[in-house]
Formats: structure tokens, C-alpha cells, sequence
């Protein structure tokens, strides 16, 4: 159990990461929460069968891991801990749409077996544009961005304490299991009414803890919004970033690069 | 100027089930002084304190800190007044970085940026923290968490100062440090706490609690020397007052040099070989 949530929710990396200084973490976390929505927005709205139209946008991760110089493993390891996900999604696919879409040299691929490696790919540039954006930015980074780019202050509220608090969460969950471990034996003491007791008392401690946390709140002015003392600042730099990579996704998304590129050699050998 | 009293009337206060927790308390609190509550578990320490900043309002009686009566409308001035270190500081320490959490306080005050800048600076520099600012405060050891918590509320520059069992989960090191630090601050200070050696170090004043009453207000080391008022108020003399474990003599009062210099034990090994 305790090996899932520490490889799942190694956010400690990521922050460390994010706390280096380079050029893309000094840029304003608003400009890279728009551009990575705007990539996430580009890939998933391809058609459903697009591959190669797909590959250019590779680009971008690729980009941002040479010059943050991030850990090129690390990341795909995460992608493998969540690859399971997008995998089960899309792996029934062949077998409902066995009809041929594509012929090459002389092998009928199916649709089926297209729009399962449209939605790999798909899976593998959205979710390492998001860990790339924690990379860079920091996930309190993101949190401020999205609230100064208008999301409701309740949910960005949320997501800052379910940040702080995982890890004590975790922590009490641990050793609550840990301590059911050790009284049990021979397979009793682990039913599902030992589970569920298990449970109402997590949720009660959690209770009581968010009450205490209140309160710490309010004594020390809480009025229900979060400030925080970083400032952010759009400059040149932001418009840039933002513009350039945004008409760079607009031109992989209206036309085939991969394909006009193909016609061109084919034609340039004739 | 404000005296930074701390007065309670004849406080009351029942749970929602009906068990009274705290029933009839008085006591005023001077100006810089550093007293102690202490008490069994669940003699009401608890519940009082969390009147003195006005989480809990009073079924009856009142509670007056400086000048002005707690009330709904006071309740902010009071809030920036009393400054609250709760018993875990994972419950005080809610915010991403050390930084963000010293700040919170200040910001919600108003401040401008560049003066809760200077404050968060000065806090962390009081409690020698200044190299944990940009740390998450989930990787912190148990005295850094505590450290840093106290810091969360000097930024608000409070006058009064009211912990919970400050030295919970400290190593005897941590916890030395922590006492030596509130040795020196100028603040008035409330203090619950089961530790009552540190209470021999930091508190001229005991307020001792049995039941939600008074059991006993008086200076602290006339209160340890009562054995019968321990006794009954489930509590045990400090262990530097009780008698040595080698030679069971009664170990001198702890401000007396003089006196510590007669009692040694260099042959700790063989505790009989020494008279």
C-alpha cells in the first residue's frame, strides 16, 4: 500500500524541481498554465483516428525538458505509474472497430487499433505537459495562477490544503494500517467491517483536524481569501512565450505537418 | 497604552452534551508576566484557552483582554492581540512554504507587502529559522515545525502569547532551545502545559486546574512544594524537585548555584560507593 501512494504522490521531487532556477521557472505561472492549457486543449481536440497529425506537438515537452533541464526518467516513470488509466481506456478499441482505415505495404490497420494509439499518444502528451507544468512552476504556483486567472477561490483553496495535507493524511492512514497489521493474524481482522471501522475513523480524525485548522485559521485573521506575498508580473517574456506557442499548436492542429511533409519528398522524388 | 492584561470573570462553559468543562474561573493576568496552567487531562485547560482568543464564547461570565471585553465586534482586535501556538503544528502550519505561513497572519492584517516582507524576516530571524523559508513545512523535524509555528504568530506581533503543551514531541535538545527561546521574550505569556519542569524554568505564577475550577493561584514554587494540593490536582511535583534517584537526598531549589555545586554524582556507575 504505502509503496502505491509514495511513488503516486512523490510531489517532494516535483517541488524540488520546480525550486531550481532557469529561464522557465523565473516566467510568470500564469503564462505557463495558459500554454500548457492551450496544448492540452489542441491535442485532445484532434479528430479520433489522428496519429501522425499528433506527432509534431512533441515538440513542446521536448522543448520544455531541454531547457529546464529536467530528468527525462523521472518523467516517464510517472507516465507509466498513470499509463494503466489511458491503457484500459482505449485497449478494447480493435477489437469493436476492426474496419480498415489505413493500408500500408500491403497491412489493413483497423480503426480500432488507430484511435488506440491516438489516445496513447494523446495520454502521453497531455499528462507530461501537466507534470512538466508542476516541474516548472511548482504546484502552489499553479494554484496562485489559476486564481488569478478567475477560478473560483474555493476550489483553488481546496487544491492548496489538499497539497498540504496529503501527506498527513497519508501518514495517519499508514498508521492506522499499520496498526491493524499488527494485530491481526492468520487472514482475520482484515474483513471489509474491520475496513469500513477503518475508515469512519480516518474520516472522523480528519474532521476534528480540519476543525483545529480552522480555527488556527481564524486566529489569525482569516476572512476567507488566501494571500501570498509572491508577485507576479506579465512582462515581454510572457507574451512571447504564451503567443509564440500558441500559434506554433494552432499550425500542428489545422494542417497535417507530417503528411504535407510526406507529399513534399513524394513529390520532390518523382 | 494598552496593558496587555489578561482578565477572566467567572467564566463558564458546558459542551453541547451537557458536560460542564470549565465552571467558574477567575483570574487576571498582569502585564509581561509568565504564568502556567496546568491540570490532569481534562481538567478544562484546553477549553479555557480557546476562550482567551475568542474561538469559544462564554455561556457566562467574561474574559478581557487589554482594554476591551471579548464580544463579537472586539473579536478581531482581540485576535491580533492574543497570539494562539497550538499543540501540533501540523494544525498551524496550513500553508504550502514556511514563508507563505509567517506571511498569512500579516496579509490578512493588510499590511503592505513590503511590511510583511520585513516581519516574516524578523520572525524567522527571532526564532533562527531564517534558512527553513522556502520549505515546505511537511519536511520539517518536530522542533523546526514548532519553531516555525511560533514564528506564524510573532509576525502578527502579538502582546499576548497563550501555548498548548508547547514541548509535545520534542527531543530533550528541542526542547531546551524552545524554553531558552520563550525565556526570552518580553511578552505575557499563558502557557498550559503537563511539563512542568519548564514550567519551573519559564513561569513565576501556576494556575493550577482540577475539574473546571481553580484548585490553586499562587507562585510556582510554593505550588510545587505542596504535595497534598498535587496529590489532589493529579499532579506530580517536577522531577528536579523531587529527591535525588541516587541518594534520595532532596535536591536544593533549582536558583540556588551554591548548593548545586555540593550535590554531585561523578560515580553515576556505582551509585552506593558514594555516602
Amino acid at each position: 500500500m504505502a509503496k502505491i501512494e509514495s511513488a503516486f504522490f512523490d510531489i517532494g521531487t516535483l517541488d524540488r524541481l520546480a525550486s531550481r532556477d532557469n529561464w522557465l521557472s523565473r516566467l510568470d505561472p500564469r503564462a505557463k498554465v495558459v500554454t500548457t492549457l492551450l496544448f492540452v486543449v489542441m491535442v485532445v481536440s484532434s479528430g479520433k483516428y489522428e496519429v501522425s497529425a499528433l506527432l509534431p506537438f512533441f515538440l513542446f515537452p521536448f522543448a520544455l525538458i531541454a531547457v529546464a533541464d529536467l530528468p527525462l526518467d523521472y518523467l516517464c516513470k510517472k507516465l507509466l505509474i498513470a499509463a494503466p488509466f489511458a491503457f484500459f481506456v482505449g485497449v478494447f478499441n480493435p477489437f469493436f472497430d476492426s474496419a480498415p482505415q489505413l493500408q500500408l505495404h500491403g497491412w489493413a490497420i483497423s480503426g480500432g487499433w488507430l484511435s488506440f494509439a491516438s489516445i496513447m499518444l494523446r495520454f502521453t502528451l497531455t499528462v507530461s505537459a501537466a507534470l512538466i507544468l508542476i516541474a516548472t512552476t511548482s504546484f502552489t504556483g499553479v494554484c496562485l495562477a489559476l486564481e488569478k486567472l478567475g477560478a473560483p477561490r474555493v476550489f483553488v483553496l481546496q487544491l492548496l490544503f489538499l497539497y498540504r495535507y496529503l501527506f498527513v493524511l497519508i501518514d495517519e492512514g499508514s498508521r492506522l494500517h499499520r496498526a491493524q497489521t499488527l494485530r491481526s493474524f492468520n487472514g482475520k481482522g482484515r474483513g471489509l467491517k474491520v475496513l469500513g471501522s477503518l475508515l469512519g475513523q480516518l474520516l472522523l480524525r480528519t474532521l476534528d483536524r480540519a476543525q483545529r485548522i480552522h480555527m488556527a485559521m481564524l486566529c489569525r485573521g482569516f476572512d476567507g481569501e488566501v494571500r501570498m506575498t509572491r508577485r507576479l508580473h506579465i512582462g515581454i517574456r510572457e507574451v512571447v512565450f504564451v503567443g509564440g506557442w500558441g500559434a506554433t499548436f494552432l499550425l500542428f492542429r489545422t494542417c497535417n505537418l507530417p503528411q504535407t511533409l510526406g507529399l513534399l519528398v513524394e513529390r520532390l522524388m518523382r | 497604552m494598552s496593558h496587555h492584561i489578561v482578565a477572566v470573570q467567572d467564566l463558564h462553559y458546558a459542551y453541547a452534551d451537557g458536560t460542564p468543562a470549565v465552571q467558574g474561573i477567575s483570574f487576571r493576568i498582569e502585564h509581561g508576566e509568565s504564568v502556567a496552567i496546568v491540570g490532569a487531562n481534562g481538567a478544562g485547560k484546553s477549553t479555557l484557552l480557546l476562550h482567551l482568543n475568542g474561538y469559544l464564547t462564554p455561556q457566562r461570565g467574561t474574559v478581557q483582554v487589554g482594554d476591551v471585553l471579548l464580544s463579537k465586534e472586539t473579536l478581531p482586535q482581540a485576535r491580533r492581540t492574543v497570539g494562539m501556538v497550538f499543540q501540533d503544528p501540523d494544525d498551524q502550519l496550513f500553508m504550502p512554504t514556511v514563508r507563505d505561513d509567517i506571511a498569512f497572519g500579516p496579509l490578512n492584517l493588510g499590511l503592505p507587502l513590503d511590511e510583511v516582507e520585513a516581519r516574516v524576516a524578523a520572525a524567522l530571524k527571532r526564532v533562527d529559522a531564517e534558512h527553513l523559508a522556502d520549505r515546505p513545512p511537511y519536511r520539517l523535524s518536530g522542533g523546526e515545525k514548532r519553531a516555525v509555528a511560533i514564528a506564524s504568530v510573532l509576525s502578527m506581533q502579538p502582546e499576548i502569547l497563550v501555548m498548548d503543551e508547547p514541548t509535545t514531541g520534542l527531543d530533550p535538545a528541542a526542547r531546551r532551545r524552545l524554553i531558552d527561546l520563550l525565556a526570552s521574550f518580553h511578552h505575557t505569556r499563558i502557557i498550559a502545559t503537563h511539563d512542568l519542569d519548564l514550567v519551573l524554568d519559564l513561569c513565576t505564577r501556576t494556575i493550577v486546574i482540577h475539574q473546571g475550577r481553580i484548585m490553586a493561584d499562587r507562585p510556582t514554587l510554593e505550588i510545587f512544594h505542596d504535595a497534598e494540593l498535587l496529590q489532589r490536582s493529579h499532579l506530580e511535583a517536577p522531577l528536579r524537585l523531587q529527591s535525588c534517584p541516587v541518594c534520595s537526598r532532596t535536591l536544593p531549589p533549582p536558583h540556588d548555584p551554591e548548593a548545586h555545586h555540593h550535590h554531585h554524582h561523578d560515580d553515576l556507575v556505582e551509585p552506593h560507593s558514594h555516602d
